[in-house]
């Protein structure tokens, strides 16, 4: 069985944390929740960290935790990568001993990751003997972030590894993380409070609410989870996965090809055939029954109502879903109540949805 | 100008002394403040206290103490007579149980404190590493902790030598057996014997000012390789 299962509950002294879940065996999940949701409570839960924590942890094939049968490793006994929200560097060894401290720890032939491999990844090579007092905070994480891979994880675990940085180390860092997105055959579970993190590299999301898990699914369908977007107002969107078709220099345009169709944006610096993923805000998306060759929108797609939920009392909020299949992705619409009434808009309509903008998230 | 014999026996006594005092106060000591810094236990302040006892407690009380407990008509004292040993007043192996007690919380204290601004982040990423329990101690804390170590062990062997009160309550002024550097000065200033009293004074004077300019060198330099 190809996943990772969580069942925990903790009571500590003011707070409680109850979950159960189950995520991809492999690929990013991310876990997300305000600041007080009991994210990095969980977390340390699944690296044994948190003693007081009874439940059951499968990965892939192991089982870690099982209390009711008296399983329980120590965290030691856990091949899991955790990398910190402080790097927590050893101050006393240099980078290259902070990166071989859990390396040679590992029986060489369980060893999955090269030490080479790892530098080059987290781009290392000309920092090996520095002092970690002497980098900067993004250099410092990404060595926290190699010297967890280096212990060729089965599990890795990242408690919000870029919120202690500066917009610049975020952005040194990221391309580090697709890397390990794209490269990584194991489960990752990212703890995040941004939207925006998520959006750009989780495959799963489990939204977590004090202490409990409110949803746990794909990206696609928790962002596009109608009760969870009207919460989030005008940050409401949809996220497409898309590739880049071609472009068009005279308009200064790019076209992204998704499973809805086309979607063109203003000219982005990626080569054609690259994968991107674009947010549709909800609030940019509008509904017409017909097809009008003369509007000033471009991407216009054929899709059908999945659920309608009212926002406000002038407002609803419309799913909207591409081509059938569970796993077709779905749009956000937010328009007045009146239009909805107007149109007469109801679950299984065919509609066209209009799409004012898409944004690369970067 | 030279030192007697007796005197050169009674420098190299304490340097005996000293030394075992501290090597088996760093045995001891070690996992009483990893205890001490780590622990929950309402324990942990009463034993505290005990630790530190000595800071206050006049030498003279503790020795007067001891040479109770460990006489043929104390309880530790006559167990041991019980077993076949000879008691402790009085001998080598007496004045280093009541060194060891006498600074124990030089040792200590300065390993607590240490242990206890290491925090709990370092042990739990080097667990999170594959390291396990006595690894952790090995190469996180002790390495971490290395000036609280120092310390320790700079304080207890020099608080040992300096030591008079305790060690002439337990072990009177026996050459080569209980005859340390400061009983020794002692003896020479009840003798009006200024010369030889200045000279071992001189020593120690200069050994205990080395002492401390040592440690904070070492300190200092210690400190600013971990950026602290």
């Amino acid at each position: 069985m190809t996943e990772v299962r969580v069942r925990f509950s903790v009571e500590l002294e003011d707070f409680s944390l109850d979950v159960e879940f189950q995520a991809p065996g492999k690929g990013v999940t991310a876990l997300f929740g305000h600041s007080g949701s009991g994210k990095t409570t969980l977390l340390r839960c699944l690296a044994g960290l948190e003693r007081r924590a009874s439940g059951f942890l499968q990965v892939n094939s192991e089982i870690w935790q099982d209390n009711a049968n008296g399983i329980c490793r120590p965290t030691h006994r856990r091949a899991v990568g955790y990398v910190f929200q402080e790097a927590s560097l050893f101050p006393h060894l240099s980078v290259r001993r902070n990166l071989k401290y859990g390396l040679k720890r590992v029986p060489a032939s369980q060893r999955q990751v090269s030490f080479d491999d790892a530098v080059a990844l987290a781009g290392l090579s000309d920092l090996l003997e520095r002092a970690p007092v002497r980098l900067s905070g993004g250099e410092r994480q990404r060595v926290a972030i190699a010297r967890a891979l280096l212990t060729s994880p089965r599990l890795l675990l990242m408690d919000e590894p870029l919120s202690a940085l500066d917009e610049r180390s975020k952005q040194d860092i990221f391309p580090c993380l697709e890397r390990l997105h794209s490269e990584l055959s194991i489960p990752v579970i990212y703890v995040s409070h941004s939207l925006k993190e998520v959006a750009r590299l989780a495959d799963h999301m489990v939204w977590m609410e004090e202490g409990r898990v409110r949803a746990s699914d794909s990206l696609q369908r928790v962002l596009t989870r109608l009760d969870l977007s009207v919460e989030r107002g005008d940050e409401a969107g949809a996220i497409l996965e898309t590739v880049v078709a071609l472009h068009d220099d005279n308009y200064h345009l790019t076209a992204l090809d998704g499973c809805c169709g086309r979607v063109w944006i203003n000219r982005l610096d990626r080569k054609p055939g690259q994968t991107v993923r674009v947010h549709v805000p909800a609030r940019d998306v509008s509904i017409s029954l017909e097809k009008s060759g003369d509007s000033s929108i471009l991407n216009i797609w054929q899709t059908v109502v999945e659920d309608i939920r009212e926002v406000s009392r002038s407002q609803v909020l419309i799913r909207l879903i591409c081509n059938s299949g569970r796993d077709s992705p779905r749009l956000l619409a937010r328009i007045t109540r009146k239009s909805c009434v107007k149109l007469r808009l109801k679950p299984g309509m065919k509609v066209f949805a209009q799409l004012k903008s898409a944004a690369l998230i970067d | 100008m030279s030192l007697s014999e007796t005197d050169i026996q009674a420098i190299w006594l304490t340097l005996r002394l000293a030394s075992v005092t501290t090597l088996l106060l760093l045995l001891v000591g070690t996992p009483l403040a990893w205890w001490l810094a780590r622990t929950r236990s309402w324990l942990k302040q009463p034993v505290a206290a005990i630790t530190a006892l000595p800071l206050v407690l006049p030498p003279t009380v503790l020795g007067f103490y001891l040479l109770i407990l460990l006489g043929p008509n104390g309880p530790v004292g006559s167990l041991m007579l019980d077993l076949g040993l000879d008691t402790l007043p009085f001998t080598f192996p007496g004045l280093v149980v009541a060194s060891m007690i006498y600074s124990l919380p030089f040792m200590v204290q300065p390993l607590q404190n240490a242990f206890s601004a290491i925090g709990d982040r370092p042990l739990e990423v080097a667990a999170t590493l594959r390291a396990s329990a006595l690894d952790r101690f090995l190469t996180v804390v002790i390495p971490l902790a290395r000036p609280g170590f120092l310390t320790g062990i700079v304080l207890a062997f020099a608080h040992t030598v300096g030591e008079f009160g305790v060690i002439l309550m337990i072990g009177g002024n026996i050459p080569g057996e209980t005859h340390v550097l400061s009983v020794a000065i002692y003896d020479h200033v009840e003798a009006l014997d200024y010369r030889n009293a200045h000279m071992l004074s001189a020593g120690l004077l200069a050994f205990s000012f080395l002492v401390i300019l040592l440690l904070n060198l070492v300190n200092k330099r210690t400190h600013q390789g971990l950026g602290q």
